[in-house]
């Protein structure tokens, strides 16, 4: 067994701290991390919930893998109803704290109830306690953790808190553990806040022991690990790189969004790219880009540390940002660039630093961004509302309003809304680029066909990890598909979903997924987990997921209706670039892919789905 | 007749002295295909990984074939991925 079989569930109306057995029937079906802890989820919770009312349960979840020697297996997953969707929100992070949370002796903390004053979980093995967090309460989450280790004199501490964004309502934002890593999507921390929970601190001394075939599972871990570093893209291409290379490639393919999806290739593309993170700067002939970094037992280390210009104008009397600090990664800078027409790298990262600082989501925040300087430019939004200029392009207004969000000042409040409730208020709803009110990532639905249907039918809301076809569509893995038709792409985004939910139930990182395959992960479940854990049952587990989450959405008032893009991308053609004269064939794909999934022409799950997969 | 090569990640280090941005204007013979770009400018095959002309995607095999027209540009990246 690779799981600890140890739940511990944390009450904090009451204040307890409850140990449990982990549910093995459940384990033997749902494996771990995403796909267990939303099983609990959906069987404790009543899907109509409000996402912030105490009634609302959030569990961090490890995978059986997470904390082995098994490479990336540091991934733990927070899964909660989402404020920002109305939906299940799953957030998957990477760093140190997973594997400790195993090291501690725990599979899995549910949090429920909401406590009285601010708190923090302090975990040392199989102690747990809830603390008083009313001093830290108001700081960051670099403050945060710095503090939880003095306090406890114990650098090794391993921490994942929220900061003034998910405090004060912002509705996207996220967990951060290890200083820069983050369970970033759907407003996880926002639920966190609401909760009072200021910190989760892990302490584990006792390392992981009961993997069932030890040898098998040493062996296989080491022949897989060897896959990734003889494979160009995870042992050169990541790591050199990192994901932040992919800008010019999207951007050339003309699939970039660009200025709240007017266009879809950026000028600047060039200007905000891995390239131009590590040319050396013409300030300080020093470039952006320090170094990569890895999360916990990764051997590719696709992680970017970066150092910004002192002389900027964002941080010239602001010393404490100086220093080495995660970013760029090209989602964050997609959507605080090439989303706002914004060309200055150092203002990205300046808006990426305070985004980890204070808890905040890039993706939703930097694509909110780009809806407000469009209703800036149509003149729904003025100077005297927002408090500044905010044409596209305006690096200061990208810094101010950065500033204004995180920390709940002015127009700042409503930014933090996120753009379906901001287009809303202002009367101009199909300006937000989003899907279940969640904002799009970095790839274009018109350009890259099958990300339109991946976006459309996400569980989370727009998302590309929750099937990314750019591996196919784009990069040739694990075979080259063409991105500007969408025949066969129903099938490829199904594909995709249930892969990708097997991944992320074990505990490793789906960026293994661009040298590995579910059979390349199998072997390793396998030796590392009790049970029989074929191919097949893994491919049976990730659909098993994907519907159970559909089902938890529909419980909670989600309908087909929810299975849509702007209609800016069904009906304004790309503007240039291969996919010129080209809109988004979601409309059409949708109806084969609620076929394929075995549901109804609405997009429920049949009965004989939900009979098969034992829903 | 020209065109524009662009390279990109660690291709950059194979521009000509010149080039900004990753890019370069260069001088195509008539009928000189993708493949023969490629050899001109010293690519790596193992480097040569993902090749677009004008944004679409030029299949390994069909390099040799596919010539390059005035105006177009010619992006290479090694193997690469992001997320």
């Amino acid at each position: 067994m690779a799981w600890t079989r140890k739940v511990l569930r944390v009450n904090l109306t009451d204040g307890t701290c409850t140990p449990e057995d982990l549910n093995m029937d459940w384990a033997m079906d749902y494996l771990g991390s995403r796909g267990l802890a939303t099983k609990y989820f959906v069987e404790e919770v009543d899907a109509t919930v409000d996402p912030l009312a105490p009634e609302n349960k959030m569990i961090m979840a490890t995978g059986p893998l997470t904390g082995t020697v098994a490479s990336t297996g540091g991934r733990y997953t927070v899964i909660t109803k989402g404020p920002l969707t109305g939906a299940i929100a799953c957030s998957n992070s990477g760093g140190y704290f997973g594997a400790e949370m195993k090291f501690a002796g725990w599979d899995m903390i549910i949090f429920e109830g909401k406590s009285e004053k601010p708190v923090y979980l302090m975990v040392e093995n199989e102690t747990a306690q809830l603390r008083d967090a009313s001093h830290l309460w108001g700081t960051s989450t670099w403050h945060t953790e710095e503090q939880i280790k003095k306090e406890n004199q114990d650098p090794l501490i391993r921490v994942s808190s929220i900061g003034k964004a998910g405090e004060s309502g912002v509705l996207y934002a996220c967990i951060v553990n290890d200083l820069h890593r983050a369970a970033g999507r759907s407003g996880v921390g926002t639920v966190m806040g609401s909760k009072n929970l200021k910190a989760v601190a892990l302490r584990g001394t006792r390392g992981l022991s009961g993997i069932h075939d030890f040898p098998a599972f040493m062996k296989v871990t080491e022949e897989k690990k060897q896959i990734l570093a003889e494979n160009a893209v995870t042992g050169e291409g990541l790591p050199s790189f990192g994901t932040q290379v992919l800008m010019n490639v999207i951007n050339e393919m003309g699939a970039l969004p660009t200025r709240n999806h007017r266009d879809v290739q950026f000028e600047k593309a060039n200007d905000i790219s891995a390239e131009a993170m590590a040319k050396p700067r013409e300030s300080d002939g020093k470039a952006q880009l320090i170094t990569n970094a890895a999360c916990f037992g990764c051997t590719i280390g696709c992680g970017r540390i970066s150092k910004i210009d002192k002389e900027h104008f964002t941080v010239v009397n602001k010393p404490e940002y100086w220093g080495a600090s995660g970013g760029l990664e090209y989602e964050a800078a997609w959507a605080l660039g090439a989303a706002n027409g914004v060309g200055d790298l150092e203002v990205l990262q300046y808006a990426n630093l305070i985004c980890n600082e204070q808890g905040m989501d890039p993706i939703s925040f930097g694509a909110t961004i780009g809806a407000v300087m469009e209703l800036y430019e149509i003149g729904v939004l003025d100077d005297e509302t927002i408090g500044l200029a905010a044409p596209f392009g305006s690096a200061e207004a990208l810094a101010e309003l950065v500033d204004m969000t995180a920390n709940g000042v002015g127009f700042g409040k409503e930014i933090g809304l996120g753009s379906k409730r901001l287009c809303e208020k202002y009367q101009r709803p199909e300006l937000s680029m989003s899907v279940k009110g969640q904002e799009f990532p970095a790839y274009d639905s018109r350009a890259i066909q099958g990300m339109g249907l991946t976006y459309a039918t996400s569980n989370r809301g727009a998302c590309h990890l929750r099937s990314y076809t750019v591996s196919s569509e784009v990069l040739g893995i694990p075979e080259k598909t063409d991105p500007l038709t969408t025949e066969g792409k129903p099938g490829l985004v199904m594909a995709f979903q249930d892969a990708t939910a097997a991944f992320d139930a074990s505990g490793l990182c789906i960026f293994t997924s661009f040298a590995w395959t579910l059979a390349d992960i199998q072997p390793q479940i396998d030796a590392a987990c009790e049970g029989d854990w074929s191919l097949e049952k893994l491919s049976e587990v990730g659909e098993r997921i994907w519907n159970m989450e559909k089902v938890f959405n529909l419980e909670a008032g989600l309908t087909k209706d929810d299975d849509k893009l702007p209609e800016r991308l069904t009906t304004e053609p790309a503007k240039e670039g291969p996919a010129k004269g080209l809109v988004s064939g979601v409309p059409e794909m949708l109806p084969e892919y609620y076929e394929l999934r075995g549901w109804d022409t609405d997009g429920k799950p049949k009965a004989e789905t939900l009979g098969r997969l034992g829903l | 007749m020209q065109a524009k090569l662009k390279l990109f990640a660690s291709l950059s280090d194979f521009l000509p002295s010149g080039a900004q941005a990753n890019q370069i204007d260069i001088d195509i013979g008539d009928g000189e295909s993708v493949a023969a770009i490629i050899e001109r400018f010293h690519l790596p095959d193992r480097l040569v990984h993902l090749v677009l002309v004008d944004g679409v995607f030029i299949k390994p095999e069909d390099r040799a074939q596919r010539d390059l027209k005035d105006g177009e540009v010619l992006a290479i990246w090694p193997p690469v991925a992001g997320g």
